[in-house]
């Protein structure tokens, strides 16, 4: 176990970013959001989450993919997958780091999607122990631990100090490279630390989402779940925004688009959501005409298809990004509470 | 900064009604008045027809400024058309102008069919004027930059 | 609050047993007692759920484009600002009035949970309005805030506490109806320079997801088909891959309700990235209202929006412009 006094971190920052690009939550126009971190950057460590989740940094809102130029009578194609450089991403916190397996659960399962692949590859994520949780966060229904993240490097606040303490090779590489910024902790600190996570702990335990029973949920009866009467009343006020699917940090769906440019097409990848009506629109028209059929998909999604065809893990890890953006106050948490009440 | 408005040739557009200021850039160039060649003329029913998206999108792909042109009020082919354009685009650009784009990029004038040279001397004077802004960077798609190559 | 609550409940009971209504719409207590939904109920003892409260914010007119054209009539309890909504969107023929029983429930503002957390509540789980103070019970103890220091940004700056269209109200203490200058923020911005302003925007714009929650809570976007979800009109875009397309996207949204917004501020509220999109409306209604005269959408259903509107003698672009500071 390493650690830094927080008063120093500026400088940390400031090593690894001469060496690669680092993201880090950062407020712009009062808002935190990953963002590369600059000299006099307005970094945000103490907002518990970003509004934006951190997969925007292996899987941007937009992405060029492919572009397109006609010369005379010929039309060239050019792929725009780059190998990444490295990168770091700090400040990510548990349920956001949980949220990358399940990303890769997708993308990087045959056909692998090699623009996301690469940055995972190069991306050294440094994730954060949750100090303060709020009313929103339920990611202790999901097994994820807020106080002991997982990631390449695993940091703590805890007094003065932000403890470091490396957890894969990757990890190890970076944390060479600032050996002259980082102590060794003593045991008075790991006694500190220990405290710290015990009191994250406790509050974790008194939060008011924090026993929410999914076992309705692992049952094995899909049709019954798509068919219930439940979700027409449940999706009765949805407005068919997508807030919910841009904060979310499992959402992996996206649409390709073509942007002409006057000289040339670039195709380009985005962020989709099953919320819109023209989601998945095919040259029949759209497979889920209604709000309740959108609203079903995610989380039919997200509780039943994903877990099906990923070894039971859930689609979900309880950030809570939803819970508290919807404007209508419509969320997962909401459509468990419904579904595993009282006739289970 | 002259420097660069030296060899800066600005895009115009121009909408103009058919029926007026489409016919007075007509007697201007059977005139040989001289307005520059940079000003791109697009022909519209009445001044009326141009929403509010085809200001912007000339300024995506390009312009550095837009200039419509329109019967004068009283004068629409269609009795009342231009009075609509009178406020729509009064609302639309001073919006621009409360977004921060300069107020300079956008123009309203009337041109009757009769007024050949007034129609030359509206275009020098826009000309002159976006010249001198120089070329249009807060509201255009980068995109559409010849320079842009893929993948920049 | 809580009294014109209960005579609320009791009221949406009586009509619901009455046959005068087959549904009501109304707000549904959430899990923290800040996130009041938006619910249709349809029996007597659904209605215990129903809140009305300081969270009650949600302008329920927009549901009623789809609602008023069910079988039936529905009870709709609509806060003054929300009628407002309703008148224009009966001039614009988008819902059935005679569908639509309107109760004009009174308000005294409406609290701003994004206010709150700013101001260092963290984790609230629950949340008591003492009329003139606001209590966050929170993980990390109580928070006391000023009612009037919390209140969304729309309520701040309340255009007034009159109901414009209603067939019978709910108000126990009626309240001075103090006009607000709802112009200051523009005027703000008016007052800086065009590279300022321009600056401002473009950090607060880059801000944008494109979630479309902005459009879609707004009660005067209910085309049929948004420009920018068909696939003809060369805009169409899910996302802003260029910062144009985010200027492009609010300057659309901005003049095709400008005339027709009644300023409720629901697109502020809704906002996950706190873009202070009512601006961009409050300048159109600024603007008109200098030079087309005071008007106010929504306070009647019958009168013509500005911009569908003209006079002999409006003032001329050029002047204005002349008038309008920096070139």
């Amino acid at each position: 176990m390493l650690k830094i006094k927080k008063s120093n971190l500026d400088k940390l920052y400031a090593a690894i970013s001469e060496r690669q690009i680092l993201y880090v939550p950062c407020n712009v126009a009062g808002k935190p959001n990953f963002a590369v971190w600059g000299e006099g950057a307005d970094v945000d460590l103490v907002s518990l989450k970003t509004v934006k989740s951190a997969k925007e940094v292996f899987f941007p809102q937009c992405e060029d993919i492919a572009s397109f130029r006609k010369e005379g009578k010929n039309i060239s194609v050019k792929s725009e997958h780059k190998e990444s450089g490295d990168f770091v991403v700090f400040g990510v916190r548990a349920c956001d780091c949980k949220s990358f397996d399940i990303l890769d659960s997708v993308f990087l399962a045959d056909p692998v999607d090699t623009f996301y692949k690469t940055k995972r590859e190069h991306g050294t994520v440094i994730t954060l122990a949750c100090s303060k949780p709020e009313e929103t966060c339920f990611c202790s229904a999901f097994g994820i631990d807020n106080a002991e993240p997982e990631g390449d490097i695993a940091t703590y606040f805890a007094g003065e100090y932000l403890y470091w303490s490396p957890k894969t090779e990757k990890g190890l590489n970076l944390t060479k490279t600032l050996n002259s910024l980082l102590q060794t902790a003593t045991d008075k600190d790991n006694d500190a630390l220990e405290k710290e996570q015990k009191k994250i702990k406790e509050i974790t335990g008194r939060l008011p989402l924090y026993v929410l029973d999914l076992s309705y949920w692992e049952a094995d009866d899909l049709l019954e779940k798509f068919n219930s009467e439940k979700w027409k009343a449940l999706s009765e006020s949805c407005i068919g925004c997508g807030a919910c699917t841009f904060v979310c940090p499992t959402c992996q769906c996206y649409d390709v688009r073509d942007f002409d440019k006057g000289h040339g097409v670039q195709r380009y990848r985005c962020w989709d959501s099953c919320m819109y009506k023209d989601f998945t629109m095919m040259a029949h028209g759209t497979p889920r005409p209604t709000q309740m059929q959108r609203f079903r998909q995610r989380f039919m999604h997200k509780l039943v298809y994903h877990p099906s065809n990923h070894e039971g893990v859930f689609s979900c890890v309880g950030c809570g990004r939803c819970v508290e953006k919807c404007p209508m106050h419509i969320n997962i948490v909401k459509v468990i509470k419904t579904f595993g009440g009282d006739d289970k | 900064m002259s420097v660069e408005h030296e060899s800066f040739k600005p895009t115009i557009v121009a909408f103009c009604c058919n029926w007026c200021s489409y016919a007075g850039a007509d007697l201007a160039g059977s005139g040989r008045m001289q307005y520059p060649a940079n000003v791109k003329i697009i022909k519209v029913p009445c001044s009326c027809r141009v929403n509010p998206t085809f200001v912007l999108r000339a300024f995506q792909r390009g312009a550095d400024g837009v200039i419509m042109c329109g019967c004068h009020p009283g004068d629409c082919h269609y009795s009342t058309g231009n009075y609509y354009t009178r406020r729509r685009m009064t609302m639309l650009f001073d919006f621009l102008d409360f977004l921060g784009i300069e107020r300079g990029r956008t123009r309203v004038e009337w041109v009757s069919a009769a007024e050949g040279a007034r129609f030359a001397s509206v275009m020098n004077d826009f000309v002159k004027n976006v010249t001198e802004l120089g070329p249009n960077r807060k509201i255009t798609d980068l995109r559409t930059k010849p320079e842009h190559k893929e993948g920049e | 609050m809580q009294k014109v609550a209960e005579i609320a409940q009791k009221r949406a009971i009586q009509l619901l047993n009455q046959g005068v209504v087959n549904r009501v719409i109304g707000w549904k207590k959430g899990e923290f007692g800040y996130d009041e939904t938006p619910a249709v109920f349809t029996t007597a003892a659904g209605i215990e759920d129903f809140r009305y409260d300081v969270f009650s914010a949600p302008n329920l007119s927009k549901y009623l484009i789809d609602e008023s054209k069910k079988e039936g009539k529905i009870l709709a309890f609509l806060k003054p600002c929300d009628t407002y909504s309703f008148n224009q969107l009966i001039k614009e023929h988008r819902v059935n009035r005679d569908n639509v029983y309107i109760i004009g429930i009174e308000c005294g503002g409406m609290a701003d949970i994004n206010t709150i957390r700013n101001r260092g509540a963290a984790g609230v789980t629950d949340v008591a309005d003492n009329g003139q103070t606001v209590i966050a019970h929170t993980l990390y103890g109580d928070v006391t805030f000023d009612k009037n220091e919390v209140l969304l940004e729309k309520c701040q700056a309340c255009k007034g506490k009159k109901h414009v269209i209603f067939d019978e109200l709910i108000v126990v203490n009626p309240q001075d109806d103090e006009p607000k200058n709802r112009f200051a923020g523009v005027e703000a911005i008016e007052n800086m320079t065009p590279e300022e302003r321009f600056a401002f925007w473009r950090e607060q714009l880059s801000k944008c997801i494109r979630c479309n929650a902005c459009r879609n809570v707004c009660p005067a976007c209910s085309c049929l088909q948004c420009v920018f979800d068909n696939p003809r009109s060369g805009v169409a875009s899910k996302a802003s891959p260029d910062t144009f397309e985010e200027q492009l996207y609010h300057i659309i949204r901005a003049f095709h309700v400008a005339g027709r917004c009644t300023d409720c501020g629901e697109c502020s509220r809704v906002c996950p990235q706190d873009i202070p999109l009512h601006l961009l409306n409050r300048k159109f209604i600024k603007d008109m209202n200098a030079f087309y005269g005071e008007y106010k959408a929504g306070e009647d259903s019958e009168t013509r929006p500005p911009l569908v509107n003209f006079s002999k003698d409006d003032a001329e672009p050029s002047v204005i412009s002349d008038k309008g500071g920096d070139k």
